[in-house]
C-alpha cells in the first residue's frame, strides 16, 4: 500500500521526485539557508552592477558600505531610516500574525503624519511645545488606529477582501495628504511644502534622530513581549494558525482582529508622527515613501520575530543606502537601489522553500 | 466638448483596461498579483528600450517594424515577470502578497533605471528619449475616421491598442464564461483541491493564466508610453495606474467585460477636474480620490450582499500544496 501511494504521488508529481513538507530545521540551518540566499543574491547583484558599470565587484561592494556608514552623518542616517522602516515593520506584524493582510500601511502612516502636521500648523504658538507633542503623538495614534479599524471592522461585519480593502485605503491617504499639501503648508508658487518649525522632536544629546531611534527601540520591546507573552498575543497566534481552532476555545475572532488592526494602524501613526515631527519637518503625499509595503517583506524575512526585524530592516536600508552611493558615484538612475533590493528579496522569499519543504528524489527508497 | 471628453476619458482608461484584464485572468486562478504595477513598468520599459534601439540603428523605420518589435519586446518584458512570480508563489509556495509587492518594487525599478539610463548605457548624444516616429505608428487611426464627424472621433479615433484592449477583454470574458478551459481556471480559482481531483493540472493553469496575465498588462504600460505619453519616457510618469487597475479588478466584479465600461468610467472620474471651471489644483487631488472611494464602496457593497457570484475567486491568496489538503 505504501509503495502504491508513492507510486501515485511520484507520477502525479513528474519523474524527478516529489516535494514534501519538512519538520522543523534547527535554527541555525533554516539561518545558514538563508545566509547563502542572501549571498547568493549579492553575487547576483554583483554581476549586474559589473554589467551596467564597469566597476569591479569588490569595489562595488566598497562602495556600497561607503556610501551607507562613510561618515557619521550617514551612518546616523541610516540608522534613522531603519528606525522608522522597523517602526513600520512592527506595527504590520500583529495583523500579519493574525493573517489579516494589512497592506495599507502606506496610509496608515500618512494619515498619521497628517495628524501631527495639522496640530503643528495650526497649533503653532497657541499651547507650549512640551504640551503640544504629547497631543500630536495622541492624535497621530487615533488617525492611524482609525484608518486601521475601518477595513478591519468591514472584514468581521461582512468579510470584506482586506487586502484589496486597506490598499485602497492608501490612496484615499495619499489623496487627502496631498489636498491638505496644497492648501496648508505650501508657500505660493513653490514646489515643496513649508518646513514646520513648532513641535519638532528635541534634539538629545546634539542628534537630532536620537529621540525616534530610541522610541523605536522601546516599541520593538514592548511589540516582542506583547506578541511573545500577554495574553492577547496569543490569541492573535491562535487566530493566525488558525480561526476555527480560535472560535472552538471561546476566542472572540472578532474583538481580536478588530483589536489588532487598531494596534497595527495606531504603531503606523507613530511611524508617522516620527516622520513628520522628528525627520522631515514636513509632509508630502510622498513622506512614507513606500515603506508600508518594504516594511511587509521586513517584517515577513523576519519570520514576524520583532528582534530578527532589527537586522532586516538594517540589511534593506543598508542596501538602499549603498545601491544609491553606486548610483550616484556611476551617474546612473537612483532607482537602481530598487532593482538590487528587488533581487535581494526574490532570493530570500525563494529560500524560505528549501527551510520549509524538501524534495525528494525517487531513485533512492528510504533515503530521507 | 464632449468629444473631448470622452476621447480622453477612454483613452485614459485604456492602460487600465489592459491591466484589469490582465489581473482578472490572474486572480481567477487563484494568485493575487500585487506585482502589476511593476509589470506594467516593465512592459512600457521594454517596449521603449527595443523601440529606442531599433530607431538609433536605422536611418529611416519601416512602421510595422516599428510596431512590432516594441510590441514584442514589451509581451517578452512583461511574461518574465509574470514567470519570476509564478515560480516564486507556484512552485517555491512563496506569499503572495510580499512576492508581489517585492516585484512591484523590483519592476518600478527596472522601468525608472532603465529609463533614466538608457542614454548613458547606449552611449549616444540624444538629450532624451522621445520615440515619435514609433509614436506615430502606434497612434495611426483608421484613414476614414475624420470624415464621419462625431462619430468618428468618438468610436474610430483611437491608436490600434485600444481596440486591442477591448478585443482582449472581450474574448477573455468569452474563454472564462464560455469555454471548458475557462471553466476548469475558475475551479482551479475557487478550490484548487477539487480542480486537482478532477484531474485538472492546477499547476499548469496557474502558470499560463499569471503569465497571459501579466503580458497582457504589460501592454498597458507600452500602450501608455508609445500612445498616450507620444513615446516620451518620464520617469515615474505612468504614475499609480497599476494600482488603479487592481482597484478596477474589484470594482468589476471580477469580469473582463464590465471592466471595459468601468476602465471608461475611471478614465472620466481621472480627467474631468480639467474640464470643470475654476477647479483649484488642490481641489484636483480630491477628485483623484474618487476612484478608489467608488472601488471601496463597490468592495463593500458586494461583501454586504454576499451573492455568490460576485465575490472574489474563494482560493484568492492562498497557495496551494497537493500534500497539505
Amino acid at each position: 500500500m505504501k509503495k502504491l501511494n508513492k507510486l501515485y504521488f511520484s507520477a502525479l508529481s513528474g519523474s524527478f521526485g516529489h516535494i514534501v513538507k519538512r519538520d522543523e530545521l534547527p535554527w541555525w540551518k533554516s539561518w545558514l539557508i538563508r545566509v547563502v540566499s542572501v549571498i547568493l543574491a549579492l553575487i547576483v547583484c554583483g554581476f549586474v552592477t559589473v554589467s551596467l558599470t564597469d566597476l569591479n565587484p569588490i569595489e562595488m561592494y566598497i562602495t556600497m558600505v561607503e556610501g551607507a556608514i562613510g561618515t557619521s552623518r550617514l551612518t546616523w542616517n541610516l540608522f534613522q531610516n531603519t528606525a522608522i522602516l522597523l517602526c513600520v515593520a512592527l506595527a504590520v506584524t500583529p495583523a500579519f500574525k493574525m493573517k489579516f493582510w494589512n497592506i495599507g500601511a502606506e496610509g496608515q502612516i500618512l494619515i498619521g503624519g497628517f495628524a501631527t502636521a495639522a496640530c503643528m500648523i495650526f497649533l503653532e504658538g497657541k499651547i507650549s511645545e512640551p504640551l503640544l507633542i504629547p497631543l500630536m503623538l495622541v492624535l497621530s495614534i487615533i488617525a492611524g488606529a482609525i484608518w486601521g479599524l475601518v477595513p478591519a471592522y468591514f472584514k468581521t461585519r461582512f468579510n470584506s477582501n482586506e487586502t484589496l480593502f486597506t490598499l485602497m485605503m492608501n490612496y484615499v491617504a495619499i489623496q487627502i495628504v496631498a489636498y491638505y499639501t496644497l492648501e496648508w503648508s505650501m508657500p505660493k508658487g513653490s514646489g515643496t511644502p513649508r518646513t514646520l518649525d513648532y513641535g519638532q522632536l528635541p534634539v538629545l544629546f546634539g542628534q537630532k534622530y536620537l529621540v525616534n531611534i530610541l522610541v523605536v527601540a522601546l516599541l520593538t520591546v514592548l511589540v516582542y513581549i506583547y506578541l511573545k507573552y500577554s495574553k492577547q498575543g496569543y490569541e492573535i497566534s491562535v487566530v493566525g494558525e488558525s480561526e476555527k481552532t480560535a472560535r472552538y476555545i471561546g476566542i472572540n475572532v472578532k474583538k481580536v482582529v478588530l483589536r489588532t488592526m487598531a494596534i497595527s494602524g495606531a504603531l503606523c501613526g507613530v511611524a508617522g508622527f516620527l516622520l513628520v515631527a522628528g525627520t522631515d519637518h514636513s509632509l508630502k503625499s510622498d513622506t512614507s515613501g513606500g515603506r508600508g509595503f518594504t516594511a511587509i517583506m521586513v517584517s515577513w524575512l523576519a519570520k514576524f520575530n520583532p528582534i530578527f526585524m532589527i537586522l532586516t530592516s538594517l540589511l534593506i536600508v543598508f542596501l538602499q543606502k549603498g545601491a544609491s552611493k553606486i548610483s550616484e558615484v556611476y551617474r546612473l538612475n537612483s532607482s537602481f537601489a530598487d532593482i538590487i533590493t528587488g533581487i535581494i528579496i526574490f532570493f530570500i522569499i525563494g529560500s524560505e522553500f528549501f527551510i520549509n519543504y524538501k524534495i525528494k528524489l525517487n531513485k533512492k527508497e528510504g533515503n530521507v | 466638448m464632449i468629444t473631448t471628453i470622452i476621447q480622453r476619458a477612454v483613452m485614459q482608461g485604456t492602460p487600465l483596461l489592459f491591466g484589469s484584464t490582465g489581473e482578472i485572468l490572474t486572480e481567477k486562478s487563484g494568485h493575487l498579483n500585487l506585482g502589476i504595477p511593476g509589470i506594467m513598468y516593465v512592459g512600457a520599459i521594454s517596449g521603449v528600450a527595443g523601440s529606442f534601439l531599433y530607431e538609433q540603428s536605422v536611418a529611416q523605420i519601416n512602421p510595422l517594424l516599428a510596431v512590432i518589435i516594441p510590441l514584442i519586446c514589451s509581451l517578452v518584458g512583461s511574461t518574465l515577470m509574470g514567470l519570476i512570480y509564478c515560480f516564486l508563489t507556484v512552485s517555491l509556495r512563496a506569499n503572495q502578497n510580499v512576492t508581489g509587492l517585492a516585484l512591484t518594487t523590483f519592476g518600478i525599478g527596472i522601468g525608472n533605471f532603465f529609463g533614466g539610463s538608457l542614454i548613458k548605457l547606449v552611449d549616444t548624444d540624444i538629450p532624451s528619449i522621445a520615440l515619435s516616429k514609433t509614436s506615430n505608428c502606434f497612434k495611426t487611426q483608421l484613414p476614414f475616421a475624420d470624415n464621419l464627424g462625431w462619430f468618428g472621433d468618438i468610436f474610430l479615433s483611437y491608436g490600434f491598442l485600444v481596440y486591442v484592449a477591448i478585443i482582449v477583454a472581450l474574448i477573455s470574458s468569452h474563454i472564462l464564461n464560455k469555454t471548458r478551459v475557462g471553466l476548469h481556471l475558475r475551479a482551479v480559482g475557487e478550490s484548487p483541491e477539487t480542480a486537482d481531483a478532477a484531474g485538472i493540472n492546477v499547476t499548469k493553469y496557474k502558470y499560463l493564466s499569471t503569465c497571459i496575465g501579466s503580458a497582457i498588462a504589460g501592454l498597458g504600460g507600452l500602450y501608455y508610453v508609445m500612445d498616450y505619453a507620444n513615446g516620451v519616457w518620464s520617469n515615474n510618469g505612468f504614475g499609480d495606474r497599476g494600482w488603479l487597475s487592481i482597484a478596477l479588478v474589484i470594482f468589476s466584479v471580477w469580469r473582463p467585460s464590465i471592466s471595459i465600461l468601468g476602465s471608461m468610467l475611471f478614465g472620466f472620474l481621472y480627467v474631468i477636474p480639467t474640464y470643470i471651471p475654476g477647479i483649484s489644483v488642490s481641489a484636483k487631488k480630491l477628485f483623484e480620490m474618487l476612484p478608489y472611494v467608488v472601488t471601496i464602496i463597490v468592495l463593500i457593497i458586494t461583501s454586504m450582499r454576499d451573492k455568490k457570484e460576485n465575490q472574489p475567486p474563494a482560493a484568492l491568496g492562498l497557495p496551494y500544496f497537493r500534500e497539505e489538503r
